[in-house]
């Protein structure tokens, strides 16, 4: 039923080292990259110089890579387990909505109404911060928070939905039901988040100016080195024992089962982890973006994440950070240069995928370098 | 129309009807007209009263005058200045302006007795509509006891049995504040027969702590409020069963092509809200053909727009089938994404073609209005014609699915495809079918939503999860299962909403649907046999 080749796993003697030469070598370039070069454009190259990296440019790859960590976590959960999640948006915003908690704290009385409080409680004429904020101007509670609010949840979640095996398009349509209801209960003021408006207007972050050059090139590079983090991580989830029960899963579900697994365990557990790594995206894309609001728990966003990781190829771990860098990439292209024919291009994207690129571009790739030699499908 | 546009407007009508009811009568006396013109501003209410409740006619002209600011006053008279040419307010006759006039100038508290005073006076009108009118108006706001002679007088009067009713009511609703004991007992028996919402608000208002002071009456009026809200009770009980049922006729219309494609290929069609929103702008596009072509046939448009958006939506998804989703089967999660894909497709195609705003589509004259069932509870016609055509179309598809070689082969290849293909049945085209059926229904949903709802773009995507639930909740391949799911989740949330509000109503429908489905994977109505597993 699954249209994916093999996943090609390294000989059993180099799989503890996770990566060959030639992997870690790119890792290594990675990491220098994020953390070195663009800095170095960014911050030291004057802005007049060829070389000079503008502050667009960075927010819009820091504001990506935090999109490919969920095209990351999609994968781990639909790529390598089989489940379709149409509802990661919702712990992508949970995670957003944690930080952002902490960052309106943060403003303090220069909010417009100078009060103590977050400019939308006085605007609804609120007295005292409601339970759930209680403790939000801690940053290290707050980060907790990143962390515990999408896996408590998706643990829940998971339970039920895994133990009474629920799977395929209901699974899937059942997530989606959830984020919409997460928006609606966003968008009402009475939960005590904003509302429609959500949180912005961001100040500071840890008492730093949030939108000062310095403090976004941090946060810029704490997020590459989290999406190279994350990467490593999923590289040896999947390459691991428990990888490879999660693939038999996706595969022959019904016979893992009869072989001894409790194929609930390793569902939730990976299930989990991939809400996890969605929050901490979130969480790091609230104070980069500067605001965070319902729509980001929209069916639509939600689906949008699964398209990353279908582009770029599902069951590799290459192709959603690919995938998201391409479909984001395509669209603030778009957005800027015809606006009106995003939306058929995502969807002709959504088509053409499913259609007629089953593995992505990776599939595509490892087809142009297999050329002449013989294509395997 | 701004209110004071649509007072100064009523006040003109008034004028006239006033004007041609009491034509050549100007029996104020002058004594009175003075008195009404010039003084303090208690005698002049006082002396406005006295004259509207003997019912002097052409107190309504000067009144209006007055409110106009076109009264002048002299030693020797009153004088009513309309383009600059003076009549004597007592004769009507054209008089002279003597040189010492001074202009009559009326404070709020004088300009609001004289309204009272020129709405009280239209409870006399021989006109039905402006007593009508008269007696709305009174009913906005509370009665002045001051008014309470002249209700009196028009009760007398009165030969229209509803009117007469109300204007019993308002009565009522007056003397249950005066400062009689006898009368507000009377008035508060009166009002403990009425079933509307507005004598149940009176009525608690005169319970609060500083207004009846009396322990007696007050039980009384605690009896009366109970036997109000008894009355209101039901019309709030069937209110919440008929939105209830209305919602849920629409979630059934909505849902039951994607039953038909869900359980036939087990494929959900994240494109359905399309599909009916391509059906909601055929009827719209049929609707203007018939303003254009056959204005005099506008009202039977909607005949003419059911099948219409059947044929177009079939046709859509008849496409669709052929040219995306076959490629796509056994492989469900894709086929979700593909449709999603079209949806977006569509939806941006429909924004370019005809515009981001949303279109009007315009009700058949007949189905404007309502029946009133009770005082609090109106059963629009649209609404009630919704649920009639909901089930016309679940009869309609329940017979094609059940007696029909189509629906044979339908259920043959929803139980068991392999089996089915072996029999001899042409799978592929009964896939086909199935689907443009499927979008057909979808296209009649949006046909029906058009008459309740905006009919735009996004008209597909705010039904498309409420749809999927109750896919999810009703289970595959029975349509009595997507019936039974489609009304009870209308009757859950509308009862919800009255007591949680509609956001929190919709969040507990959706936690319910999930824990509901713990208990029964499959839904309310699984199939039995052994094509659970897949």
């Amino acid at each position: 039923m699954s249209p994916e080749s093999p996943v090609r796993l390294l000989p059993e003697s180099r799989r503890g080292l996770l990566l060959g030469v030639r992997g870690w070598s790119v890792v290594i370039g990675a990491v220098a990259i994020v953390a070195l070069v663009v800095p170095l454009l960014n911050l030291a190259v004057p802005a007049g110089n060829p070389l000079h990296l503008g502050d667009w440019g960075v927010a819009l790859v820091a504001k990506i890579m935090c999109y490919a960590m969920c095209a990351l976590a999609m994968d781990l959960i639909w790529g390598y387990t089989g489940i379709l999640s149409l509802g990661h948006g919702l712990y992508f915003a949970l995670g957003g909505y944690a930080m952002g908690m902490y960052l309106m704290r943060q403003i303090g009385r220069d909010g417009n109404y100078r009060s103590e409080l977050p400019d939308f409680m006085v605007f609804l004429d609120w007295k005292a911060l409601p339970w759930t904020w209680g403790g939000s101007a801690s940053f290290a509670f707050q980060m907790l928070l990143v962390v515990a609010v999408p896996g408590v949840l998706s643990a829940v979640f998971g339970w039920f939905a895994f133990r009474s095996r629920i799977k395929g398009v209901y699974f899937s349509i059942i997530t989606q039901a959830l984020t919409y209801a997460g928006m609606l209960l966003f968008f009402r003021n009475e939960t005590g988040f904003g509302g429609n408006n959500g949180f912005t207007d961001f100040k500071r972050i840890l008492d730093v100016p949030v939108a000062a050059p310095s403090t976004r090139m941090v946060l810029f590079v704490i997020t590459g080195l989290t999406l190279i983090a994350f990467y490593l991580l999923a590289r040896a989830v999947v390459n691991s024992k428990f990888g490879r029960v999660l693939r038999a899963i996706r595969d022959a579900e019904t016979r893992v089962m009869f072989t001894g697994y409790d194929p609930l365990k390793y569902k939730l557990s990976i299930w989990v982890l991939s809400a996890v790594m969605c929050g901490i995206a979130g969480a790091l894309y609230v104070p980069q973006v500067g605001i965070i609001n319902p729509s980001e728990m929209s069916p639509a966003a939600s689906i949008e994440m699964a398209i990353w990781a279908a582009v770029g190829g599902r069951g590799t771990l290459v192709g959603p950070i690919v995938g998201a860098f391409f479909v984001n990439g395509a669209k603030s292209w778009f957005t800027q240069a015809f606006p009106e024919f995003w939306l058929y291009f995502l969807g002709a994207l959504f088509i053409a995928v499913t259609l007629f690129l089953p593995r992505g571009i990776m599939g595509l790739a490892d087809r142009f370098r297999k050329k002449g030699v013989e294509v395997r499908e | 129309m701004t209110p004071s546009l649509a007072s100064a407007a009523r006040r003109c009508c008034l004028a006239l009807v006033v004007f041609a009811a009491c034509a050549p009568a100007w029996a104020l006396d002058a004594a009175q007209a003075r008195a009404i013109a010039t003084g303090d501003n208690d005698a002049r209410i006082a002396a406005l009263q006295d004259a509207v409740t003997r019912g002097d006619p052409g107190v309504a002209t000067f009144a209006q005058a007055l409110l106009d600011d076109a009264v002048k006053t002299s030693a020797t008279g009153v004088f009513v200045v309309r383009d600059d040419k003076a009549v004597d307010a007592v004769t009507g006759q054209p008089a002279k302006l003597p040189d010492d006039a001074e202009d009559v100038s009326n404070n709020n508290r004088m300009r609001g007795a004289l309204e009272a005073a020129l709405s009280g006076l239209r409870l006399l009108s021989p006109e039905l509509p402006v007593r009508r009118g008269a007696v709305d108006d009174l009913a906005k706001g509370d009665v002045d006891p001051a008014m309470l002679p002249l209700v009196d007088k028009a009760l007398a009067r009165e030969t229209d049995a509803t009117l007469k009713s109300r204007l019993g009511r308002l009565k009522a609703a007056a003397q249950v504040a005066s400062p009689d004991r006898a009368q507000r007992l009377q008035a508060i028996q009166a009002l403990s027969h009425s079933g509307e919402p507005a004598v149940r608000a009176l009525l608690q208002a005169r319970l609060a702590p500083d207004a009846e002071s009396d322990p007696e009456l007050r039980a009384q009026l605690a009896t009366a409020v109970a036997q109000v809200d008894g009355r209101l009770a039901w019309g709030e009980r069937l209110g919440v069963l008929f939105t209830g049922a209305s919602l849920g006729s629409i979630l059934l219309l909505v849902a039951l092509g994607l039953a038909i494609t869900y359980g036939l290929m087990g494929v959900i069609n994240m494109a359905h809200g399309e599909l009916m929103m391509i059906g909601a702008y055929t009827t719209w596009g049929v609707q203007n053909l018939f303003r254009h072509f056959a204005p005099g046939w506008f009202d039977a448009y909607i005949v003419l727009a059911i099948p219409a958006s059947f044929l177009v939506a079939a046709a859509v998804g008849a496409v669709l089938e052929r040219g995306v989703i076959r490629f796509l089967y056994g492989r469900p999660l894709e086929t979700l994404l593909a449709t999603w894909g079209i949806s977006l497709v569509l939806m941006q195609a429909v924004r370019s073609l005809f515009g981001a705003q949303n279109v009007e589509v315009e009700n058949p004259s007949w189905m404007s209005g309502g029946i009133a069932v009770a005082s609090n509870l109106v059963l629009p016609w649209n609404r009630l014609a919704i649920i009639a055509f909901a089930a016309i179309v679940l009869l309609g598809t329940y017979l094609l699915i059940n007696r029909t070689r189509l629906g044979l082969f339908v259920r043959g290849v929803t139980q068991n495809r392999r089996m089915a293909s072996c029999t001899g049945i042409d799978t592929v085209r009964v896939d086909t079918l199935a689907f443009a059926l499927g979008a057909g229904i979808a296209g009649m949903a949006g046909c029906a939503l058009s008459q309740v709802g905006n009919v735009g773009p996004d008209l597909g995507q705010s039904y498309i999860v409420d749809s999927f639930m109750v896919v999810v909740l009703g289970g595959v391949g029975q349509i009595a299962g997507t019936v039974l799911a489609a009304l009870g989740l209308g009757l859950m949330n509308k009862a919800l909403e009255g007591v949680a509000g509609a956001v929190l109503a919709k969040i507990f429908v959706l936690v319910f649907i999930v824990v509901f489905i713990q208990k029964r994977p499959q839904g309310l109505f699984a199939l039995k046999g052994r094509s659970a597993e897949s």
